[in-house]
Formats: C-alpha cells, structure tokens, sequence
C-alpha cells in the first residue's frame, strides 16, 4: 500500500506510509522526503571525516580536557580538538532517542522524538513591531507579559519561548529576566536559552524554585536551552559551558547549527547539511562525555545567505530545505529533531509574512520535525510581532491537520454512507455527517476568513492583519493568571531581582502595561 | 414529570432524533399535554440551539440534527395534537422552494427544516418550481410567507417572476417574500421588491419572524 508522487515543487518525493499508533485507525500520513538513505550516509560519513580533519575548534578548557581523557587528539594552543569517529558515534549512541518536557502541573506536554510534530514561538527577538506600524521599535517588559498571554492562550502552540529581549533591564540580565516572567505566566514548556555562562545557572535556579528541586527538574525537565555553535566549526566558550551545564543537571540541550551558504559555510545546499552535521555531532560528543543520557536535540538555524544583499533569509526556499534534509540526517541517527521554520524576512504582516511562514511551517510538518521554532517571527529572526503569531497559530492548525492526514474513518469508506443518503444528495441532515466533521476538519478561528463577502464587508472589510489583531486583543482578554504558590513567585522574585541588582538596576520593572 | 421535558430539551440540543422521539412518546404517556411539552421543551430547545449557531459553538450539522430532533419529537405530537382538536400556535405558514431553472435544494431544505423546527407551517415546493406553482400553492395553503431561493446569477432573476406572478395574482399583499441564496443580497431584495434577504437558515427564522410582527 505505498505509493509515491514526484513533487509538484521538485524538492524531492512525497511517500504515503501507513502508520499504527496510539489507536488511530489506518491513517495515511504525508511525509516529505529530500534525501534518499545513501545521501545521508554519506553526509554523516563526511562529518565524521571533518571531526577528525580539520578538527572542532573549542574555546572552553573544561570540555578540551574532557574530549582529550576520551582519546581525541587535542591542541590546547590552538584550542582545536580532533575527535575520532568512535567517540562520536558512542555519543550519538549514548544519547536518548525521545524525551519530554513537561508543564506546570508535571504533565507531559512536549514530546521530542519520532515523528511529532510541536510548534513554539520563534526566539529571541531584539525588535517588535506593533499592529499598523512601519517602524519597529525595543521590546520592554509590558509587550513581554502580552506576548505570553498571547502565546499561553493560543492552543496551536505546544510551548511558549523567550522571545523578546526586553530593553528595559540590564542586559547582563535580559535572558534570565524572560525565563522569569514566562514562568510567572504560562503553564506550557518553555524553549530559551542563556546569553552568558553566569546566567544560565541563575536561569537553572529559576526553574528549581518552580519545580521544587534539581532532581525533580532533571525528571520532569520544563524547558529545553538553545545552544548555538559558531559556524564553521566553534564553540564559543558560553555555548560550550551552557552545553556542558545542561548535561550535568540532564536539562535538554536544544543544538542550534547555523551554517550560512557560500559566508560561514559551503554555497552548496547538502555541503551546508555535512558541516551541520559536524558541529552537532562535536556538540553531542561534548555534551554526552558530560552527562551519558542526557537529553539533547538535533536543531539548527541555517540560512541560505542572500547573495544581493548579504542577509541571511529564514524564509528561503533553500533555508527550508537545508532545515529538512538536516532534520532526515538527525532521524537517521536516531536523534529527536528542531528547526527554526515558520518565519518570513517580510519587515510586517504581508503577504510575504504569510507565503514564506505558510511554506516554511507546512515543510517541516511534512518532515516530521518535532519542535519548530519561528512562528511570530519577521525579519530575519529579529522583530517580533503578536498579529503574526495569531495568524501561524491559524498556519500551525492547518499543518498539523495536514500532517495526521488521509484517514480510514469506516469500512466501507463511503458505500454506505451514500446508499442511505440517495439520490437527495443531503449530507447535512445525516448523524454522519456530525459524527465526523469536528475530527476531519480543522476549525479555524476568524483570523482565516470564510466569510461570504457581504459578511466581510459588514465587519468592516478587515485585512489578515486586521483580523489578527483582533485576535490578539481577545486571546490577551481572556488570559487565565498562572496562580503560582506565593512562596514559588517571591522565590523568583528574589533570584531575578538579585540577578538584577548586581547589574545595576534597583527595582524590576512594573509587568503592568 | 418535568424530568421526561428536561431530557427532550436535551435530546433536542444535542440533535438526537432517536431520543427525540422516544422521549416525546414518553411525554405522552406521563400525561403530558403535547403543547406544554412543546412550550416547555421543544421551542426553548430550538432558541438555546440558534444562539449557540450564533455564538460559533455549533455548526451547521448541529443545528441541522437538532431540528431534525424537533421534528422527530413533533411527529409523535402532532397526531395527538389533531385527535384532542388542539393547536400547536402556528407562526406562519410559509411556501418555499428553489426558483424555475435552478436544481439546488440544500440551503432552501435548511431553511424550511429551520422554519418548521422553529413553530411555522412549511410547504417545502422542492426545487425548480415555476411561478404558477408558488401562485398555487400559495393560495391552496392560504400562506403569509414565500421564501425563495436561486444559487445562479441566471435563476435569480426568476425570483422577481414569482413576485409579479403573486401580484397579478392579488396575493402579494397578503405574503411576506423572503430571498436567499448565494448570488442574492439585501440590494438584490430590493431591487426585485421582496420584503427581506436572509444570510443562512438560523437567520430566515429571525427574518421571517420580525417580518409577521410589522
């Protein structure tokens, strides 16, 4: 029962597979496939062979000590380890195929492994732009707390991220401080990550006060960190730190590669994949030498380097089918997978803003990423804005329907179905009908216009962003507080404003708008 | 005894035929007059059914199976009804059907299923009725209400014919018209003197109802 399209794009071929899970009836799911298996085998092949030579540059001497006691051959002068193919490979090996992060209330809310599929906001932007501006402009705390409350209340999204860099606090403490108010507001998990080495056990303390204890965190982790490798072939010594503290304390590290074509790696798409390849495999090894089984993802941050104007377009074409295909390389090794897709490098919400983010978010499902970072995000990964993120939740809805696909809902699958509604050719009035609509159609909220013109036209002839902004202002309304235990909220209260107090800074800002 | 009527008005809102009419059966033989067991259970169940369409918790399959549980619960009723000479209070009684020319029957069948659930009297035409036979029945049933549909740019017109058929026929004055359809529109009833457009079958009963109060 497997049949095979030539995609209408050309990426690659579309494979219909049956699935059995979870008591699901026979469902169909459409997959995307960009490499075939020897590709991939040949790109792992070849970042083994770049471990070796030229080697990984490392910038921290805690992990050169650590990779040189494993048999890597390390020049500390240089700061450049050689790891062998083994080591690495025991390291994909040692690593966990699937995790979970968990809500507030200890449940298991995120699950990285197989083939799921889970979206969360992109992160960190340094801009916002508001509904009808041209100009951007610095996030502060009272856009921050709006963010989460959107992102708390749309249900598309399975987690929330730090995503805005809030200007009015030091920025020794901006990272710490958005762990601080996502944990006051929202349930869901949480995808961040950490601008320094000091921080990030500070963001650790922040997430121990929530969840009562170190153990109870490394059982029931709440948020993954993202740490990013510097391309081609470093890590910095904050990446490296944060790598090896979340290995010791088992929070899931979130590897975050970023390649850009023909600048900071190889013109040629799968070149990009291999180096990819390489700096993860570098991170695993380092990370999994710290901690054996501790939870780390294959991710990444490529981008297809615009070769006009020098920026790095997350809504490429290539950028997505970079992001894909080093997705199958992570599968194929057995590691849970992330992306950031979904975004566009539109300046506000056009129609740009909708194509690049709709194809993007659509891609991913498709590949079976599980966590896909982007959703709210412009402008290369840099400006943020709340009517956007309406409108993906709208794009997540529709890519998730897409991807539990075709089902077998009935044997037979319409024959009887049709012979009792006959000739009157009236389905509505039929128990089946109700019987099967809520779970075959996705049910949009009005961000997605279906309304017949005259309708439309009565409400004012609203644009997407319009609409979405309306959205905004109602999701943001209908916010439920988070009601943490008073001792918990004065607990990170405490460790955020000491944090903040030795930065210079007094008092935290007001969280009221 | 109040019991069985909150267990109809349920079965009425979830649209559950079946239950409908066991429990409009169970009315019956708890005593229970057919039209308390329609003002007390089945008219609150249709209002409670249309507010939550307007609302967006239900959608169109769910108000089409509530009023096919309303008239599953009043077939049992009705025969009972006509034996003690009693009266459900009649709303209305409308004639619709789908214009000459034009075969689609879905939305005009919703709307007279809405009507019908909702207290009026529907004589549903089918579809491709001429002019005279609106005329007809019209006269036959001694209706207040026309509703017409047309789903093409080319039957629409065909509207307006009924319209002049009724006044050459000196009916006109004695109906409301009602027009709906995809390519109609308030301007549309205007320009072909009908007295309303309605948007979607919840709206027609809303229509139709401040239309008899004028």
């Amino acid at each position: 029962m497997e049949q095979t399209f030539q995609s209408a794009l050309g990426l690659g071929s579309l494979t219909h597979y049956h699935f059995y899970r979870k008591g699901v009836k026979t469902a169909m799911r459409p997959r995307i496939q960009f490499l075939p298996r020897e590709t991939i085998e040949r790109v792992v092949s070849e970042a083994y062979d770049l471990l070796v030579a030229p080697g990984v540059r490392v910038h921290s001497e805690r992990a050169l000590r650590l990779l040189a006691e494993h048999g890597a051959e390390v020049n500390f002068e240089t700061q450049v380890a050689r790891i062998p193919a083994e080591l690495a490979h025991r390291a994909v090996e040692t690593a966990p195929s699937s995790f979970y992060l968990y809500d507030a209330d200890g449940q298991p809310a995120v699950h990285y492994g197989d083939d799921d599929v889970q979206f969360d906001p992109g992160s960190a932007a340094i801009e916002i732009i508001d509904h009808g501006a041209k100009r951007s402009r610095e996030p502060v705390t009272a856009d921050f707390v709006r963010f989460i409350k959107l992102a708390d209340g749309l249900d598309a999204l399975d987690a929330v991220a730090t995503s805005l860099v809030c200007a009015d606090v030091p920025q020794e403490v901006s990272d710490l401080y958005r762990l601080y108010l996502v944990l006051l507001h929202t349930r869901k998990p949480v995808v961040t990550g950490a601008f320094a080495i000091e921080t990030w056990s500070v963001m650790k303390d922040l997430l121990v006060a929530e969840t009562g204890s170190e153990k109870a965190l490394a059982e029931k982790p709440r948020a993954v960190f993202d740490v990013c490798p510097s391309p081609p072939l470093l890590w910095s010594d904050i990446t490296c730190e944060n790598l090896m503290d979340c290995a010791q304390y088992r929070i899931p590290a979130e590897l975050v590669s970023m390649p850009l074509t023909g600048a900071t790696g190889p013109a040629t798409l799968l070149g990009a994949v291999v180096q990819h390849a390489a700096e993860c495999l570098s991170g695993v090894t380092i990370h999994q030498l710290v901690n054996p089984g501790a939870p780390i993802v294959w991710g990444g941050s490529p981008s297809a380097f615009d070769m006009r104007t020098g920026t790095t377009p997350m809504g490429a074409i290539e950028t997505i089918m970079i992001d894909c295909s080093y997705a199958e390389v992570g599968k194929y090794l057995g590691m849970p997978t992330h992306a950031y897709l979904g975004m566009s490098d539109a300046k506000i919400v056009d129609t740009q803003c909708g194509f690049e983010s709709g194809i993007g978010a659509t891609m991913a499902a498709l590949t079976g990423i599980n966590m896909i970072s982007g959703p709210g995000m412009l402008d290369f990964e840099s400006c943020f804005s709340l009517e956007k993120l309406a409108i993906d939740a709208e794009i997540v809805g529709m890519a998730k329907r897409l991807v539990k696909g075709m089902v077998e809902r009935e044997t037979p699958l319409a024959l009887e179905i049709v012979r009792q509604v006959g000739h009157a050719g009236n389905f509505l009035t039929t128990e089946h009908t109700r019987r099967w609509f809520r779970e075959e159609l996705f049910i949009p909220s009005p961000v997605v216009d279906r309304d017949f013109r005259r309708d439309w036209e009565a409400k004012g002839g609203p644009d997407a962003a319009e609409r979405a902004h309306r959205r905004v202002e109602e999701v943001i309304a209908a916010y439920e507080p988070k009601e943490l235990p008073a001792e918990v909220e004065r607990e990170l209260e405490a460790i955020t404003l000491r944090a903040a107090q030795a930065a210079g800074m007094d008092q935290l800002p007001s969280r009221n708008s | 005894m109040t019991q069985v009527l909150t267990q109809l008005e349920e079965a009425v809102i979830k649209g559950l035929p079946d239950q409908a009419r066991e429990l409009a059966t169970q009315t019956l033989e708890s005593d229970i007059a057919p039209l308390t067991t329609i003002d007390e259970a089945l008219n609150p169940a249709m209002q409670i059914v249309g507010d939550k369409y307007e609302s967006g918790e239900y959608f169109i399959p769910d108000l089409v199976m509530a009023a096919e549980a309303m008239k599953g619960a009043m077939a049992v009723l009705e025969p009972v009804l006509i034996e003690r000479q009693e009266q459900r209070e009649v709303l209305g009684t409308v004639v619709i059907g789908t214009v000459e020319g034009d075969i689609h029957e879905i939305g005009k069948s919703l709307v007279g299923t809405m009507l019908s659930a909702s207290g009026f009297k529907v004589h549903d035409l089918g579809v491709d009725v001429t002019a005279g036979e609106f005329v007809e029945r019209v006269k036959e049933a001694g209706a207040n209400v026309v509703g017409l549909s047309a789903l093409l740019t080319t039957t629409m017109r065909n509207q307006e014919a009924v319209i002049e058929a009724l006044k050459e026929a000196g009916l006109r004055e004695r109906v409301v018209v009602v027009v709906g359809g995809a390519p109609t529109s308030p301007d549309w009833a205007q320009t072909i003197g009908a007295d309303a457009y309605a948007e979607n079958a919840n709206e027609a009963v809303g229509v139709v109802r401040r239309l008899l109060e004028m």
